[in-house]
């Protein structure tokens, strides 16, 4: 059984440090000594952390928060991959009995003009409140609600929304994306919305008005590679970018007339 | 210290609408001129923030996390409660409101209570309106499961993701304010101290954690709305950043802290497996549902869970508590396991976790509902073990989840700091001796959405508020204490951890103050705190720089409150001479190990003032009295 396994494994970390924005930011090589395969990855941090600070160092910082996979704190690029190498799993859900004793692993931040390295790993992701910010929302004040059962909503729909909102807005699409492009984050907000009758009425001015802070905030363009959706830990549908050009087109020509 | 709880008169059903009736208005074009700061951007403050806004007061919202969307209550899982009725199953508002005031083994105030339970419609409808997909029926309607301690299903929910759905939903609402200019947004900023002006809270200090300056805000009123503090025992299921520190620097400057002990041992976590272990996981309570709690008849029983056949299980939920079988409530639940593991029969390697298994659910419904149901907590589970659940039992052991006590507050949710209001789990008011599953997303919400927004009203109308700004000597005198406490820890360069004493602390908690408590254990945890606290402010190491984002020195100031907050809570489970919901004293027990309870002489929310001094704890305890009307005084039982 999992838990009786004591089995330790030791590892060679090439891990980035970067002292503050500013900071160029190089490689350092750190050992992970003595980790129990059956630790998280960053219970593995914590550990190395641990033996950094006792000899006078300075520990790695990196965010992270639930360890359940579901706030979206955790950010790091494992061996190339965000999140690493298991699909549909964030960095804190990530377990060491998925490495073997002696591997180098490579630990790098999210890296995106748009998500400024604050230090080491920790990177600054307030662009995609901003996108939010500009219309991810149904405008309805508190009190003003009908009765919940009042609008039927298809179960197929209900569940659609779902698989759109259940993104956690980490930012790993961003990460794996060549051209650093927030659209998988954006059209699932913008899906999840649009396919609910509470998102119906503003349909049209919430797409244009994220994808336009989306362009300002200096995320990229989307060229079609389905990195984005490979490297979420929600396993977020690649799908969700089709329908929100779809629902772009719609939105432009609407404005234009 | 006078605790005047402000309940308004009047038939227990018609307290609400007539305080909402009574209650002093600010007019719209006043409400501009009003600052109110919000700390807190989970459930209950996003959604106070986005309200207030919507009304038109200018709102300061501050939280630690790097977004308001990653607060604690985005990790929810099983559902919110509300008394719709819509099952037909003979729900109501009264009886919500009496599942939760006997669920709270009678110690919380009636009055709070049952506005908790009037308003929980209203909170559906209007997190429906905001397009969080709940679960629904192929009709369309919206489907419900149970939840402990209740006969109906009232439970709202979106698969087991539910407070993500529900923080979003109140996150991007907030959102839409702070585009429009109500809502002013701070994040990274960690509010250090609760700055009063003549005694009247009046604004905070904070520390920016990326550039680790100290800032001042100032307004006329303060909210705060920072979780609870299970993260004193180092393992809960809480997240890792959850803390006491507003609460605890509030309680140190005057606001009294309720019923400190009540701690809700939550039954079905993933068991502690190892010293490296950083926090434990929640398996939702809506496993209950349709997985069954098991132990071998026979201790030491070795075998596979597979090959031991039904007539050698005891399915003791099942057997002690026919009549709610499998949901129990928590407290109830965590104590029947922690028995079975104190009879020998606990299960897996460490022999301490008891089985709850899938396997009649799966027969009976099939995989594929099943996965539906509850598909993400089963990948969570196996991502965590390396076992499977659909092929066997999990192994589960309650672990320490959510804290009833917080700062006391009124009816109108004000501490006893004048201006200070307490909002979701950080406040005491509604769950008593222990919380039923899936009412602290009510509770939040509840606070945030459909009372502070009303009763803020009320005090900045009848309150006189001179201007007071970031100039003011309180603020001076705020920031100079706090730099000199952040000095005196980062001049320490010790040999030990802030995780370190953490655990140490924790293991003293989870021992002595934890599922079962004594006279003598209590006693002894609260020596063996001190010796911890003073050890602490000579041993600590802490690397990095004051000066810029620095996770070691944040750690170390929540962990410096922890260890006053610590022996508060011992004191008040060594004063409590009861049992009562997830407070369980060896010494006051019923023949058959149920909570005994002592009415005559503790049918009161005990409330903490403090009174130390730099270097020196101390407290007085008052208390409020309750008095039961609308609810027979009784012994809760769920046989
Ligand atoms: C794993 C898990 C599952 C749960 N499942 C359920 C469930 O199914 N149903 C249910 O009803 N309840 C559930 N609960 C309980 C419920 O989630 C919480 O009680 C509730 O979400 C608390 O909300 P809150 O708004 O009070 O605080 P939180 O969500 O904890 O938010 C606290 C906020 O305060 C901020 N903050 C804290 N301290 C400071 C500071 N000093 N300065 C600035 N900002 C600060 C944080 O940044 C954060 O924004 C669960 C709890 C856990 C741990
Ligand atoms: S720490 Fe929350 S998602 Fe990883």
């Amino acid at each position: 059984m999992a838990s009786a396994n004591s089995k330790k494994i030791n590892l060679k970390l090439k891990v980035w440090r970067q002292k503050t924005r500013e900071d160029a930011g190089r490689f350092e090589e750190i050992s992970a000594q003595e980790i129990p395969v059956d630790a998280s990855f960053l219970e593995m941090m914590d550990i190395v952390n641990n033996r950094l600070i006792k000899e006078g160092r300075d520990p790695i910082a990196f965010d992270h928060d639930c360890r359940e996979g579901i706030c979206g704190s955790c950010s790091m690029v494992i061996n190339g991959n965000p999140h690493g190498p298991e699909r549909g799993t964030a960095t804190c859900q990530l377990h060491m009995r998925k490495f073997h004793d002696a591997q180098e692993i490579v630990v790098e931040p999210f890296r995106a003009t748009a998500f400024p390295v604050i230090k080491d790993l920790s990177v600054d992701r307030t662009a995609f409140d901003r996108i939010i910010a500009a219309g991810g929302y149904v405008s309805v004040n508190t009190g003003n609600a009908p009765d919940a059962n009042a609008l039927p909503v298809p179960k197929e729909k209900a569940d659609d929304a779902f698989n759109s909102a259940t993104c956690i807005g980490c930012g790993a699409c961003v990460a794996a994306c060549a051209n650093s492009s927030a659209m998988l984050f954006v059209s699932a907000k913008v899906n999840h919305l649009a396919v609910l009758p509470q998102g119906e009425p503003e349909r049209e001015r919430r797409v244009l008005r994220m994808m336009q802070t989306m362009e300002d905030s200096g995320f990229g363009n989307c060229s079609n590679t389905g990195a984005c959706s490979l490297a979420c830990p929600k396993e977020i549908s690649f799908e969700n970018i089709a329908r929100m050009n779809a629902e772009y087109m719609k939105a432009s020509i609407k404005r234009r007339d | 210290m006078k605790l005047d709880a402000k309940t308004p008169s009047g038939p227990i059903a018609e307290k609400w609408s007539k305080h909402k009736f009574e209650m002093k208005l600010v007019n719209p074009a006043n409400k501009r001129k009003h600052t109110v700061i919000v700390v807190g951007t989970g459930l209950a403050g996003a959604s106070a923030s986005a309200t207030m806004a919507e009304l038109g007061y200018n709102v300061v919202t501050l939280c630690m996390h790097e977004s308001p969307r990653r607060a604690h209550s985005i990790a929810a899982q099983g559902g919110i409660n509300a008394a719709k009725n819509y099952q037909n199953d003979g729900d109501s508002v009264h009886r919500l409101f009496y599942d939760t005031i006997k669920g709270g083994d009678f110690r919380a105030r009636e009055s709070n209570v049952h506005r908790l339970a009037e308003i929980s419609p209203n909170i559906i409808d209007q997190c429906v309106a905001q397009g969080v997909p709940f679960a629904r029926e192929y009709g369309g309607t919206l489907s419900n499961r149970s939840f402990g301690g209740a006969q109906v299903s009232r439970t709202f929910y979106a698969r087991g993701q539910t407070g993500q759905q529900l923080l979003i939903g109140a996150y991007q609402a907030m959102m839409r304010q702070v585009d429009a200019g109500g809502v002013k947004l701070f994040t990274r900023r960690e509010v250090m101290d609760i700055v009063l002006v003549d005694g009247v809270a009046r604004g905070v200090l904070a520390r920016n954690l990326v550039t680790g300056e100290l800032e001042s805000y100032a307004a006329d009123a303060v909210i705060l709305a920072t979780g609870g503090y299970g993260n004193v025992f180092f393992h809960s299921t809480n997240a890792k950043m959850s803390n006491a520190t507003a609460i605890w620097r509030a309680h140190r400057r005057g606001a009294a802290f309720a019923n400190p002990c009540f701690t809700q041992i939550h039954p079905t976590c993933i068991p502690h497996s190892g010293d490296y272990q950083s926090k434990l996981t929640l398996m939702s309570e809506s496993l209950r549902n349709d997985g069954r709690c098991w132990v071998p008849k026979t201790p030491g029983d070795q075998r596979p869970p597979e090959q031991i056949p039904d007539d050698e299980r005891d399915y003791y939920l099942e057997r002690v508590y026919p009549s709610f079988g499998n949901l129990a409530p928590r407290d109830v639940a965590s104590r029947q396991a922690k028995f079975r593991v104190d009879e020998g029969r606990g299960v897996g390697p460490t022999k301490v976790a008891v089985y709850l298994d899938f396997r009649d659910a799966i027969k009976r419904l099939g995989e594929k509902i099943v996965s539906e149901r509850y598909g993400n907590l089963f990948d969570m589970y196996e991502k965590i073990t390396g076992d499977n659940p659909y092929k066997v039992p999990m192994r589960i052991y309650p672990a320490v989840h959510y804290t009833m006590g917080g700062l006391w507050v009124d009816y109108n949710l004000m501490s006893t700091i004048p201006g200070l209001h307490v909002l979701g789990e950080a406040n005491f008011s509604d769950h008593g001796a222990n919380r039923l599953g899936a009412s602290a997303l009510m509770q939040g919400l509840a606070d945030g959405y459909f009372v502070i927004p009303y009763t803020i009203g009320h005090y900045l109308a009848g309150t006189p508020l001179p201007k007071v700004d970031t100039q003011h000597e309180a603020f001076r005198a705020a920031r100079a204490e706090i730099q000199g406490g952040i000095d005196r820890l980062m001049a320490l360069k010790g040999s030990r951890t802030v995780d370190d004493f953490h655990r140490a602390l924790g293991t003293i908690m989870w021992d002595q103050v934890g599922m079962s408590r004594t006279d003598v254990g209590l006693k002894k945890a609260i020596q063996d705190i001190q010796k911890l606290r003073s050890e602490f402010y000579e041993d600590v190491r802490i690397s990095g720089e004051k000066s810029y984002i620095n996770p070691e020195l944040e750690k170390a100031g929540r962990v410096a409150d922890f260890l006053e907050l610590g022996e508060l809570m011992a004191r008040d489970a060594l004063e409590r001479k009861e049992s009562c919901g997830g407070h369980f004293r060896e010494e006051y027990q019923t023949p058959d190990n149920e909570a005994l309870r002592d009415d005559e002489n503790f049918c009161h929310v005990a409330a903490w003032e403090y009174a130390g001094q730099p270097g020196r704890t101390n407290w007085n305890r008052h208390i409020e009295p309750l008095s039961f009307e609308n609810v027979k005084l009784a012994t809760r039982s769920y046989k």
